[in-house]
């Protein structure tokens, strides 16, 4: 084969992307706690990673915070999406997009801060919500999320054919029904990609979370991001690849739904 | 009396008129961005007005109902002149817009080349490429500045390989400095570069290259006078997208940065969790949000959001 510059320049690049990652999946089977000796190949590591009750228990509160807040922000999300693309101008329109999409430039530091000073004067008034663990982290995962989440759901709902709904209004059906039967299907891939990607933000999101967390809740990153202060870790290499394949997994079977679905409305027209 | 009864339930009416499927929709979310986002913003801009206090929580109220009827505002602009006297604020700003800048030129450095070769390679490989470039942005941000800490450290690889084959003989310094962070932002924003320019540069007609070349241009002024100006909005893009997120960045510096890469960021997280001095972690990002990243961001979305609220 030829050689060519820009084959050349993908190998550089992808090199660029993938090797520092192809390393922590290495060396999360070294036996050698040091980068340096590669003594053999063992799983000590990950033995050592599950029986940690700390890490577990982080875990468990990080899914539970990602799958309660991509959930409810997609929700939130589709709604929004709706509002933006199929409802007529309103009073507070402009000011309700600009709220919508301020958070994706927001400094992560910044949305924290206020986020935790916002809950401590709820606080003072209420007496909730910072006594309740992960009910703060949540809330902020969703403030943080929904914005993305309504970008994606939102692009698709512009690209699709009005006339379908139009039509099922026309003979009749009620704006609820014709959101669950026609349109709730045909956005269905970019909810679950909105929900993905919520989760994605969610469950490793430690500035925010490190701000608002109440009194004994402690998510994955957050024990992650102390312990790498303290430089490298192979149980974290363990931890790393874990999460790495679960995700890349996820993603995978989230593309290949999405190519049989497109295929399967392509041959059906 | 009659009358206030009356006004009272043709009130009432008016709201329950008003309250139609279309309201309640528009009313959920609304109200979630208000408490949850527009609120936390005003709070902010209160406290970054007041002044600090040894209490819980650590900060006085602006406006107090004295004995009688006396109203007062205290209004503390101390906090926004500390930033702009202190040399420590300064300095952090300088650095967070260096690094920031720095990591954006490198992104489009590595970007270009990448999202050029991308757009003109045959279709049937073009998706699965894009689909790579996305696929490390789907793994933990955290792990993929920790392959960099495992890299990079003193008895990291780079360092282990080199000692190995005696190229030299102490671990350089690779880690804890200002090239270390921008190594971690170009690498965890990389993607974002990429996609606008490869959508930008997908567009370009190549027929105008290739006339450029008969026309007897040499490969880099067809390049110059024609792909850089018609991929400019992509660049465009791609720079804000990697510049707004790089400016306010706490993570990368704070792990691979060291201790004196200061930046904004850093220092609003140190103000609040170091000293305990809310009002002026507040003024800082108030600082960054209103001179840095509105202004960069504004002229971004506008277009965007013009888009988005058109009828």
């Amino acid at each position: 084969m030829r050689f060519r510059w820009s084959n050349f320049i993908l190998f550089l690049g992808y090199l660029f992307l993938y090797f520092p990652l192809v390393c922590i999946v290495i060396y999360s089977f070294n036996e050698s706690r040091f980068v340096a000796s590669w003594t053999r190949f063992s799983l000590k590591w990950y033995k050592t990673l599950l029986s940690n009750p700390i890490i577990l228990r982080a875990a468990v509160t990080s899914l539970k915070v990602a799958c309660l807040s991509a959930t409810v922000s997609v929700v939130l999300g589709t709604m929004v999406a709706i509002i933006i693309t199929r409802f007529k101008r309103f009073r507070g329109k402009t000011i309700f997009v600009g709220a919508i999409t301020a958070p994706l430039v927001m400094p992560e530091v910044v949305m924290g801060l206020s986020l935790l000073m916002l809950f401590v004067g709820m606080e003072k008034i209420f007496g909730w919500p910072v006594g309740s663990g992960t009910t703060t982290i949540t809330i902020a995962h969703i403030t943080l999320t929904l914005s993305y989440v309504t970008m994606i759901v939102q692009a698709r709902l512009h690209d699709l054919d009005m006339t379908l709904e139009e039509a099922a209004l026309d003979l009749g059906a009620s704006p609820l029904k014709v959101f669950f039967v026609i349109t709730l299907p045909m956005i269905s891939p970019a909810i679950v990609l909105g929900w993905l990607l919520a989760f994605a933000l969610s469950i490793d999101d430690v500035v925010i979370a490190s701000f608002v967390a109440g009194p004994g809740a402690t998510t994955l990153p957050m024990i992650v991001f102390s312990s790498l202060r303290f430089g490298i870790s192979p149980e974290i290499n363990a931890l790393a690849t874990i999460l790495m394949t679960v995700l890349s997994i996820g993603v995978i079977i989230f593309a290949v739904w999405v190519h049989r679905k497109e295929s399967k409305v392509r041959s059906g027209k | 009396m009659y009358r206030i009864e009356e006004r009272i339930i043709s009130w009432i009416t008016e709201i329950a008129k008003k309250i139609s499927g279309r309201n309640i929709l528009i009313a959920i979310p609304s109200i979630w961005i208000f408490l949850f986002f527009i609120c936390p913003c005003l709070i902010l801009v209160k406290i970054s007005f007041s002044e600090s206090l040894i209490a819980s929580p650590p900060y006085t109220s602006l406006i107090d109902w004295m004995s009688g009827y006396m109203l007062q505002v205290r209004i503390n602009l101390g906090n926004y002149m500390v930033l702009f006297t202190d040399e420590m604020y300064i300095k952090g700003f300088v650095t967070s817009i260096l690094i920031a800048g720095t990591s954006t030129i490198c992104c489009l450095m590595m970007g270009f080349p990448m999202a050029y070769a991308i757009a003109r390679s045959s279709e049937k490989f073009r998706s699965i490429l894009l689909m790579l470039v996305v696929l490390p942005f789907w793994t933990s941000f955290l792990i993929r500045i920790y392959a960099w800490i495992m890299l990079l450290s003193p008895c990291g690889f780079i360092n282990s390989i080199l000692m190995k084959f005696h190229l030299i003989n102490a671990p350089l310094q690779l880690m804890n400095n200002s090239f270390a962070a921008c190594v971690g932002i170009i690498y965890a924003y990389l993607p974002f570069m990429i996609f606008p320019l490869y959508s930008a540069i997908e567009k370009i007609d190549y027929s105008l290259i290739e006339a450029a070349h008969d026309l007897g241009s040499s490969p880099i002024r067809a390049f110059f006078s024609i792909v850089v100006p018609l991929s400019a909005p992509g660049i465009y893009a791609g720079s804000v997208l990697v510049f707004v997120p790089a400016i306010g960045e706490f993570v990368i510096p704070e792990l691979l940065g060291g201790a004196q890469t200061l930046t904004i960021g850093r220092l609003v997280w140190n103000e609040f969790f170091g000293n305990m001095s809310w009002p002026t972690a507040a003024s800082l990002s108030i600082v960054l949000l209103i001179f840095v990243v509105f202004p960069i961001a504004f002229t971004q979305r506008r277009k965007e959001i013009k888009l988005l609220s058109r009828d």
